[in-house]
């Protein structure tokens, strides 16, 4: 469904450990919502210096004041930093709901949502969703530290099972998310895989899910300017079903892409057998991709 | 009464516009990434994106760099190609009403050429907008845009091999000690109308990781932060060809900044950077736009093109 673009009035902002939560008065954007879909804010007011606008991916819509849609973020920079000191009742330039939204599965499945950091955010949306249909929910969730681990104990309240891995050990198992992952797959026996982490986690967690045939939907936190296609800023190489390699937007044709369509290895590069790249050759594009 | 914001790029009837407020090229996509918050048919026009003769895939990630009141790209022209271009995104624009000014970026001046008359044999071509900042690969790779010549060169083929009545418009670089030399040898090759500016080169560092933040090391910068350089082109061009047609653009954000261009000299405006942080900035400006002229009490915006220069119309009634 089409985004559009209002100002919402801010209802809440709370502190969620090292995180922010922000609570939107966004009608028009909550009853369009799918989970997995994000909204771009514009930072700095009216005069601001910070072109870019903010992506989050909604981590709640709720139907009170007519619908409010709630975002986590980590106050680290100058346009994070200035939403972390909005008040309740201040507006907000906000674009939504935008992106591809997570695939559902047409029946009862055993998912696995896996996320690092405020990550997370997205998962418990879709969760809901995938309740409704019969599915089954285990979580596997990450941070550097305790207070980096975002949901925990709603994942341990609405979950069949709630894992935690920390880098320091402080929650959880000690060590990355991914080295949890195959007792759970093997476990749970998973169906499919829903996972909102940085790259270098959804491509392992892409090339273990590939061990045992499992399907990856990853949504990719790659940096975004515009939100809805118009400064190719987001780009990644990600292959097409027609075997085809494209560089495409992560905003519009993401954020959520099949994990194993996306060619990990080759982010933040022109793969050279991509669709238009330098001596690129359609004739025989797909049977030497791997060739060199 | 509101004021007339009517604009052309040429002599033709179809080279009338509307209004005076245009979407610059690479900033409104294919049109449809646009069209989900602006009415398309109701933006004066879209400059497409720059095509070229073939798919091109553009530079690797990452592509942007936020700078104060900037930004700086290396996009690289990714885009789908003439072909995909006719047949996929000139279609869905037409459909919807819009006016298209279509972009053309070459390696080569035979690629230039071999482009406008592409797109001569094609309907719905409002006007074509060569982009000169491109690398000529018969050059070393030097900007066409950067040398009066060479862009004099490729005017004059691009103008020889597009129809008559589809005017031809050159974007200039201002990264010149002279715009208005690289002006004069584009006018002189026969273009109809000059846009300028585009973007300035720059570069961002990244002290945690000591390397340059985009993958391509340079980007153009565009945004409010470059305003004043296109407030100056225009200005320069206007007083050495004040009767050639001059699209205005350099980090327009507020009607008030579009009222500054015209003023310098510039008959249209192009809206670019600030479509990404808005995207119903096109809209938004062209309504501003239309508050400040009917503040200052004028009844057309023609009327205040190169005001700046000197010269008072008759019966503009200025505020006190």
């Amino acid at each position: 469904m089409a985004p559009i673009q209002i100002r919402g009035t801010v209802l809440t902002l709370r502190r969620v450990d090292a995180y922010h939560a922000l609570t939107l008065v966004a009608p028009a954007i909550a009853t369009k919502f799918r989970p997995g879909q994000f909204i771009t804010v514009a930072v700095g007011g009216p005069e601001t210096s910070t072109l870019g606008r903010r992506a989050f991916a909604v981590h709640d819509v709720r139907p009170d004041h007519g619908g409010t849609v709630e975002f986590v973020f980590e106050a680290r920079g100058p346009g994070t930093r200035w939403l972390a000191a909005l008040r309740a009742r201040d507006t907000l330039d906000t674009v939504g709901p935008l992106g591809r939204p997570f695939p559902i599965p047409r029946d009862p499945s055993s998912c696995l949502l896996l996320g690092v950091g405020y990550g997370s955010a997205p998962l418990f949306a879709l969760a809901a969703r995938l309740r409704e249909r019969g599915c089954s929910i285990d979580y596997l969730l990450g941070g550097e530290s305790a207070d980096r681990v975002f949901g925990a104990l709603t994942a341990r309240r609405n979950g069949r099972s709630a894992a935690v891995a920390t880098t320091d050990g402080s929650f959880g198992a000690r060590g990355p998310v991914t080295g949890l992952m195959e007792q759970i797959i093997r476990e749970a026996r998973t169906d499919v895989i829903y996972a909102c982490a940085p790259v270098p986690v959804l491509r392992e967690v892409t090339a273990i899910a590939g061990r045992y045939d499992i399907p990856v939907q990853a949504s990719v936190d790659v940096p975004m300017a515009c939100g809805t296609g118009v400064c190719m800023g987001c780009v990644l190489p990600v292959t097409g079903t027609d075997g085809i390699t494209r560089i495409v937007r992560s905003c519009v044709d993401g954020p959520v892409f099949r994990g194993d369509l996306v060619r990990w290895d080759d982010m933040g590069t022109i793969p050279f057998d991509a669709l238009g790249a330098p001596g690129w050759n359609p004739a025989r594009s797909p049977e030497s991709r791997y060739a060199g | 009464m509101p004021a007339d914001m009517r604009a052309r790029l040429g002599p033709g009837v179809q080279a009338e516009l509307p209004n005076l407020v245009l979407a610059a090229a690479g900033c409104a996509g294919a049109g449809r990434e646009l069209a989900q918050f602006v009415d398309v048919a109701r933006v004066g026009a879209l400059i497409s994106k720059s095509i070229m003769a073939e798919p091109h895939t553009g530079n690797p990630a990452p592509r942007l760099a936020e700078t104060p009141s900037g930004m700086l790209n290396s996009v690289g022209l990714q885009g789908p190609g003439v072909d995909a271009f006719l047949q996929r995104d000139l279609p869905w624009l037409l459909s919807r009403g819009a006016r298209v000014v279509v972009s053309i970026a070459g390696q080569t001046i035979r690629e230039y050429a071999g482009l406008a008359a592409r797109l001569s044999d094609t309907a719905g071509v409002t006007a074509i907008e060569v982009n000169l900042s491109c690398p000529n690969a018969e050059d070393a790779g030097q900007l066409f845009a950067l040398d009066p010549q060479r862009a004099g060169s490729v005017i004059a083929a691009v103008r020889g091999s597009t129809r008559y009545d589809i005017p031809v418009f050159a974007k200039l670089s201002p990264d010149v000690t002279d715009i208005v030399a690289v002006a004069s040898a584009c006018v002189a090759a026969g273009g109809d109308g000059l846009s300028l500016i585009n973007t300035l080169l720059g570069m961002a560092i990244d002290p945690a990781t000591m390397r340059p933040v985009l993958a391509g090391t340079y980007g153009g910068l565009s945004g409010p932060a470059i305003r004043p350089v296109a407030v100056r082109c225009v200005w320069q061009v206007r007083a050495a060809f004040p009767d050639v047609p001059i699209i205005g653009g350099g980090g327009v954000r507020t009607g008030r900044d579009a009222l500054e261009l015209l003023l310098a000299g510039a008959s249209m405006i192009a809206v670019g950077t600030e479509i990404i942080h808005d995207p119903s900035a096109c809209s938004r400006v062209l309504k501003e736009l239309e508050e400040e002229l009917a503040s200052i009490g004028a009844d057309r915006a023609v009327d205040v093109v190169g005001q700046a220069h000197g010269r008072i119309p008759r019966g503009l009634a200025w505020r006190a």
